[in-house]
């Protein structure tokens, strides 16, 4: 990597007062995975009873570099340092007996367990569990008292919200003498009420003597929340900042190494007639759960629908319904003034000969199959389509031909359309899968977590073509758990809350506070319902 | 199956399943040796017995033959990540297709008009026997390891019925049907190559051969070009994309058991049309079994499981020629090496890529680093 480069003044060191103690130092830290160098003697100093944040696009090495923290990887070479005395962490255990914990991003948590049982995992005490329990209380509650952290020791885990699993993560490693507390993008599942109460209790951990790492790729919460901030890119660390003495568009470029906008251009659309009406749709899961009511809007062409809402609160069984892949099970769905009423008479595949584009929540699962190639994935869900076939057989070099389009136009790297997909980098899958959508010329297209796991210089990019995509009149409803990017989308926004709609506002009236409140339940706003 | 990312292909693909072959044989010199003999003596033996000696190449192909279509079965499941254990019984139920057909029409009809005959009724019995499990696995849940396990033990029973009870030749005691008429069949290499008037040394090897590798080139194109083959591969890849793609799962799982129990159906034509010349109890001989680690060890791919079969062939043959030289290596020795085979290049098929993967970065590793 070129570091020369990023020499632009911008690297200005913390300038440390001589008393502080270093809780974390690691020196000089390399590692490899065969050919690929994930940490490339990366340098890293943490101040005792800071808050530390680390930020990085996908694959620039924030993760590797925490589970070697952690003792999950051995490094090739480099020293860590805790408290200033070098130690060999080669095993989480040994890492938590130096009082390091870890908060990954998908909990490890036992769902039947009760909170009190999860905190306990892993450090029983004794061994009957009776003595161990009531030690543990005991600590706990001073844990709690001290820390603000509230919850209900005995609750079953798959009873409480997300807000509160994330708690007992932080118990369970406080618990365990953690001095030092590792957190994995803790905000990812969080509604902003939540995400408020996790910092306040951060910044009360801090104020104890905890030394908190922050790993993170939003950057408006390293702005808010943290002391000092690493940017790392391409497995190295490039840059440190104090961060009252930086902002987000410094931070951005220096994870992409270029400048970025991070704000968008909304172009001037023609909004026409509506294009898709749902009326009361309801929908029973598999399990008999009811996760959608009453569910009515419409779409009209040339804008986009912002659909808000906390993951889980009936957004993807939406999209799965509109796309054909769910049966509709109650109420109506008209498209352009056609109405569709079972599922006999929609499909994934009806949907597509239609003209609704689906990309999907979950690219790895739905939106491509990763072992394919990508020549193999452009045509996924349209593989039917006689442009690419002569006879029977499918016609190899007119699907690669498309591919090579696909890739050239929407900047897929590498620019390879026999590569496999699964090798590609989550943003470049994305676009990938976004190009397959666009090029079918869709009347609608059905957008879910465009950007999730997507590194910043492609979101970018994503924006920009869904923003043509919609001057050229296509019906665009995108769902997605990530408040700025429906605010500074769409052009209406709904609210979804177990299962219905619970506000509708328009994109130049919204507030994120707004948003946040509807999104947690506390109100119901209707307005501007119908213009 | 989990393919290094590491270690190039020539690697995965062509050295590492020689290497574990030669594991495999070097296990069994060992128990060669414990029993005492010569294991070098023993694989001449073996090599001979296989490609050398007259006849032995023919023997080897016929076996071979078996082996394809039982491994392309196994294989195509696999495409749509279905485990089709079932190949046994399902060569036997072809056995039964290629028995009515001919037991049915041979009086009245002209033989190469029975012996087609009888190649679809082989493959549309195999076919019922496969759709059975596939139905009830897309539309009922019913596990598909499971209800092909026991379609076998059916396969089996409803044959000794069959066989002792209703299609058994009239006025004799062993379990098997009259002789089908001259001119059912299909003729086998030698006669041929004498009528082309080479000299070839008499074996079992017929036409069904040619089936086999016709068939092969077929499946490759059905599964790399075809839109079926390509909704195949999505669904064994990732059923949530296949859903997603608008493919319809429970079809298509139907259609490829039927297809995957029609190909080890053809079992029966090389085995009744191609030599037994009738329909006997137990034709089948486990090739629907060893088809799973024909299908492993060829990788899913026409071409590998070619070579499989040629070594599963060559194994066979040359086992029953290890049998017949050496005293103290009876048939249960052969199958202890054939199980060897199995079980290093199919169960342990990955069990040395870390060490390559090791080896392999230690000496190339750093090339790549720029």
């Amino acid at each position: 990597m070129r570091s020369s480069e990023n020499k632009t003044g911008n690297e200005t060191t913390v300038s440390l007062p001589v008393s502080t103690k270093l809780a974390i130092e690691l020196k000089d830290i390399t590692k490899r995975f065969g050919h690929v160098i994930a940490n490339n003697d990366v340098n890293l100093k943490v101040e005792s009873g800071t808050i530390h944040g680390i930020v990085g696009e996908n694959g620039a090495g924030k993760s590797t570099l925490m589970n070697i923290l952690f003792g999950l990887y051995k490094p090739d070479s480099g020293t860590i340092f805790l408290n200033e005395q070098s130690v060999e962490v080669n095993s989480p255990e040994k890492s938590i007996a130096l009082g390091i914990g870890m908060v990954h991003q998908h909990f490890m948590l036992v769902p039947t367990f009760t909170v009190l049982e999860n905190v306990m995992l892993g450090n029983e005490g004794s061994m009957f569990l009776k003595s161990g329990e009531e030690s543990i209380l005991n600590r706990l509650k001073g844990l709690s008292k001290n820390y603000g952290l509230d919850v209900d020791l005995e609750a079953i885990i798959s009873d409480t919200p997300v807000g509160m699993q994330q708690r007992v993560e932080i118990l369970k490693a406080l618990n365990r003498g953690a001095k030092i507390l590792i957190l994995d993008e803790p905000t990812g599942v969080l509604t902003p009420q939540e995400t408020i109460g996790l910092f306040d209790i951060l910044r009360s951990l801090r104020e104890q003597g905890v030394t908190i790492v922050l790993i993170t790729h939003k950057l408006k919460e390293i702005m808010s929340i943290t002391d000092t901030v690493s940017v790392m890119r391409g497995g190295k660390v490039v840059a440190d900042f104090a961060t009252k003495k930086t902002s987000s568009e410094e931070l951005a470029e220096n994870m992409v190494g270029r400048k970025v906008l991070l704000s968008i251009k909304k172009p001037a659309s023609k909004v026409g007639k509506s294009i898709l009406e749902v009326k009361d749709v309801s929908h029973d899961s598999k399990d008999g759960v009811n996760v959608l009511k009453d569910i009515s809007f419409s779409l009209k062409e040339g804008e986009i629908l912002g659909i808000a809402g906390v993951a889980g609160n009936g957004q993807s069984e939406l999209l799965d319904i509109l796309s054909g892949i769910e049966a509709l099970q109650k109420g109506q769905i008209t498209i352009n003034d056609k109405p569709i009423f079972s599922h006999q008479e929609w499909n994934s595949k009806k949907a597509r000969d239609f003209g609704i584009a689906h990309v999907p929540e979950d690219r790895h699962k739905r939106g491509l199959v990763l072992p394919f190639h990508n020549y193999e994935n452009s045509i996924l869900g349209y593989h039917r389509n006689d442009q690419y076939s002569s006879g029977f057989l499918m016609d190899k070099g007119k699907i690669l031909n498309f591919t090579n389009e696909l890739i050239q136009n929407f900047d897929v790297r590498p620019r390879s359309p026999s590569i496999i997909s699964g090798k590609l980098s989550g943003g470049n899958q994305q676009k990938l899968v976004l190009a397959r959508e666009i090029e079918s010329k869709p009347k609608i297209l059905l957008v879910g977590q465009p950007t999730r796991g997507v590194d910043i210089g492609a979101i970018e990019r994503i924006y920009e073509d869904l923003m043509e995509l919609k001057s050229k009149g296509t019906a665009i409803l995108l769902v997605s758990v990530e408040l700025d990017e429906i605010m500074s989308l769409s052009d209406r926004i709904l609210v979804m809350n177990q299962g219905t709609i619970v506000g509708e506002t328009s994109s130049s009236n919204a507030t994120e506070l707004d948003l946040g409140k509807m999104m947690s339940g506390l109100e119901q706003v209707r307005e501007d319902r119908n213009e | 199956m989990s393919d290094s990312n590491i270690i190039p292909k020539w690697l995965s693909v062509g050295v590492i399943p020689l290497f574990n072959l030669f594991l495999a044989f070097c296990v069994s010199g060992l128990f060669i040796f414990l029993i005492g003999e010569n294991p070098f003596k023993a694989i001449s033996v073996m090599i001979k017995g296989s490609f050398y000696y007259p006849g032995a190449i023919g023997y080897t192909l016929y076996y071979t033959t078996n082996f394809i279509f039982t491994g392309l079965a196994v294989a195509l499941a696999f495409h749509a990540r279905l485990f089709n254990i079932g190949g046994e019984g399902q060569a036997y139920l072809g056995g039964l297709g290629v028995g009515l057909m001919c037991l049915i029409f041979d009086q009245y009809i002209a033989g190469f008009l029975v012996t087609i005959l009888a190649i679809l009724g082989s493959v549309i019995f195999g076919a019922v026997w496969g759709i059975i499990p596939g139905y009830l696995q897309a539309k009922r849940g019913s596990h598909i390891v499971i209800t092909t396990i026991m379609f076998n033990f059916i396969a089996a029973a409803l044959m000794v019925y069959l066989l002792v009870n209703v299609i058994i030749e009239p006025g004799q005691m062993s379990p098997e049907t009259r002789d089908f008429a001259t001119g059912v069949g299909l003729v086998q290499i030698h006669m041929l190559a004498k009528y082309l008037g080479l000299n070839v040394a008499m074996s079992p090897l017929n036409l069904s051969f040619g089936i086999a590798l016709i068939v092969s080139i077929g499946f490759w194109f059905l599964v790399w070009r075809t839109k079926f083959g390509y909704e195949v591969r999505s669904l064994g890849h990732s059923e949530t994309s296949a859903v997603y793609s608008g493919i319809k799962v429970s079809s298509t799982i139907i259609i490829v058991m039927a297809i995957s129990g029609g190909l080890a159906g053809l079992v029966a034509v090389n085995e009744l049309l191609g030599v037994h010349n009738k329909l006997l109890l137990g034709f089948t001989a486990g090739y629907g079994f060893t088809g799973i680690a024909v299908a492993l060890m060829g990788r899913n791919h026409p071409f590998g499981i070619f070579l499989a079969s040629l070594l599963f062939g060559a194994l066979y043959q040359g086992g029953t020629e290890l049998d017949f030289e050496f005293s103290s290596i009876t048939r249960e020795m052969v199958l202890l090496i054939q199980g060897l085979i199995i079980l290093f290049s199919g169960a342990l098929a990955y069990m040395l890529n870390p060490l390559v993967e090791k080896i392999y970065l230690k000496y190339y590793g750093n090339f790549n680093n720029a």
